[in-house]
């Protein structure tokens, strides 16, 4: 062989000899193997993205309980002996109307009480007899602290109470934060189950391509280059997977909206928007369907380098 | 560039293959392995890459004792050394092309560099028209031949050639000797493993014979 045989320029290379510019992975894809590793990931990622998704719906429709809430506050003014019902709820009111944090006051009248007890009493029942106590209903801006106020009512109205619903946003927020730290800890489970899964396909993959390693080692690649290759083939079958499983995920929440939407008007659908909204996700929940996809992915990537690394590393 | 010192080979418990090896490589030599089939010339072979160990003795290999190289020298180390074996290794699920571009490939090169080059020396070893086949459909000799060129396309500083005639026709096993003795006449140490003495007989280079795990050497 002469330097000339070799130079590039002596001898042009035709059209249809040219090849192509894509460069072929180095690991055999779209084995059996791959496949089965494309269908576990996008299970994964499936039940990773339901959980976080679930978990937002829970997280939202609590927030929004606790905002509504925490906007409002009540006193209740019970019938007392010797006291004019009337006279002690406006009383309520006046000193309620003081207080800067308030911003309206409704009174809920007489027929109004009464109707709130229909649901346990049932209609038809003359009520004029029943000690039903009288609501005031107050709407109040930012976090009120009704010490003072509460102060005035034992000492001006003894037989009206103010319950700013605090033990109820204590109680939903505890749910909440529990239902949101269960989640993440299931989520991290099934990272972890996912990451196990990959590192054992992985160590599948190396024995199925041993004979590629040892060419790969005979010709000066790096246990880096390797680890590389099988990153990249990891990748490709992660993406697979993740968008399967996070699309499932997505089209599961989106059909679940559109079926709560249809159930509206219907009992169950009532309760259902009572519990969860309006049962959307929205785009803090897609958002978070797709973090987990790609992180998913990401995961996939990083566990088969360091695995095939390690492997590497350790053989002589 | 290479040098054995009284080095021997075994394998776990077993009696030694190679013994009491002593023999030196130098830069731009060209030299002949021979002996019987099982005298051990692929061992040698592989030690002169690193891939096997002596039991016993010192193995320099570019002026780097075997016995203390880490992982990343034998890799640099592979960079130097061109391969071909007798089984050919080429990837099944890569075209000849592909197969010969590895070696510059693994070194991070990238394609638009070394295209040409690939090209040129699979047209001068016969296969410009193969080049989109995968080996599979290759005859043996153009497995050999890709092979071959798979171990030159990074123009190493010794190349070790495990029975490189033993599936070709006389006529391309001189083309590819005569291949072999310009490379050399370019700066690359041969070694060549055959047992074709008619082969030797022609071309007066020196001899590494392997018999009964001990090594003659005619110069």
């Amino acid at each position: 062989m002469s330097s000339a045989d070799f130079n590039p320029a002596a001898s042009p290379v035709p059209a249809d000899g040219k090849p192509k510019s894509r460069e072929t992975s180095l690991l055999a894809a779209g084995s059996i193997a791959g496949r089965s590793l494309v269908i576990v990931v996008a299970i994964m990622t499936f039940l990773a993205s339901m959980t976080a998704g679930t978990v937002e719906l829970v997280a939202s429709a609590s927030s929004n309980w606790r905002a509504d809430i925490a906007r409002e506050s009540t006193i209740q003014v019970r019938p007392r002996a010797g006291r004019n019902i009337d006279t002690d709820v406006a009383r309520a009111v006046e000193l309620a109307k003081a207080n800067p944090a308030v911003e309206s006051v409704k009174i809920f009248s007489k027929g109004e009480s009464e109707r709130l007890l229909e649901p346990w009493l049932g209609t038809g029942l003359d009520m004029g007899e029943l000690p039903v106590p009288r609501l005031i209903e107050l709407k109040v801006r930012g976090t009120p602290n009704f010490f003072g106020l509460r102060q005035q009512l034992a000492a001006d109205v003894p037989s009206a109470s103010l319950d700013d619903h605090r033990l109820w946003i204590q109680r939903l927020g505890i749910m909440a934060n529990a239902m949101v730290l269960v989640g993440i800890i299931m989520m991290l489970l099934v990272l972890t189950a996912t990451a196990l899964a990959i590192a054992f396909a992985t160590r599948g993959a190396m024995a199925g391509n041993r004979h590629i390693i040892e060419v790969l080692n005979l010709v000066g690649a790096s246990d880096i280059f390797i680890a590389k290759e099988f990153q990249k083939h990891f990748l490709r079958l992660g993406l697979k997977g993740g968008i399967i499983g996070g699309g499932s995920a997505m089209l599961t929440f989106w059909l679940g909206s559109r079926l709560a939407q249809s159930w509206n008007s219907t009992p169950g659908g009532d309760q259902v928007e009572a519990l969860f909204g309006t049962f959307a996700l929205g785009f803090r929940g897609y958002l978070a369907v797709s973090v987990i996809a790609v992180i998913v992915a990401i995961t996939t990537a990083i566990v088969s380098r360091v695995t095939v690394y390690r492997n590497l590393r350790g053989l002589d | 560039m290479v040098r054995f010192e009284n080095v021997g080979l075994r394998y776990g418990l077993g009696t030694e293959i190679l013994r009491d090896l002593s023999f030196e490589i130098k830069p731009r030599s060209f030299q002949f392995l021979s002996g019987p089939s099982g005298s051990g010339k692929t061992t040698l072979l592989k030690m002169m890459l690193a891939t096997l160990k002596p039991t016993r003795g010192l193995v320099h290999l570019f002026g780097q004792d075997v016995g203390r190289m880490d992982k990343d020298n034998v890799t640099v180390l592979r960079r130097k050394v061109g391969i071909v074996l007798q089984d050919f290794r080429l990837l099944d699920h890569l075209t000849t092309y592909e197969n010969v571009a590895l070696p510059l490939r693994v070194q991070g090169k990238m394609e638009d560099s070394y295209r040409h080059e690939v090209i040129e020396l699979l047209r001068w070893v016969g296969l410009g028209d193969r080049l989109h086949v995968p080996p599979a459909i290759l005859s043996g000799g153009e497995k050999q031949r890709a092979a071959i060129a798979r171990a030159l396309i990074v123009r190493p500083e010794l190349l070790l050639a495990d029975e490189p005639t033993g599936n070709v026709d006389p006529v391309l096993a001189k083309r590819l000797v005569r291949l072999f003795i310009e490379l050399n006449k370019l700066g690359t140490a041969i070694v060549m493993a055959t047992h074709d003495w008619a082969l030797m007989n022609e071309i007066p280079e020196r001899r590494l014979v392997l018999t009964d795990g001990r090594m003659r050497v005619e110069e």
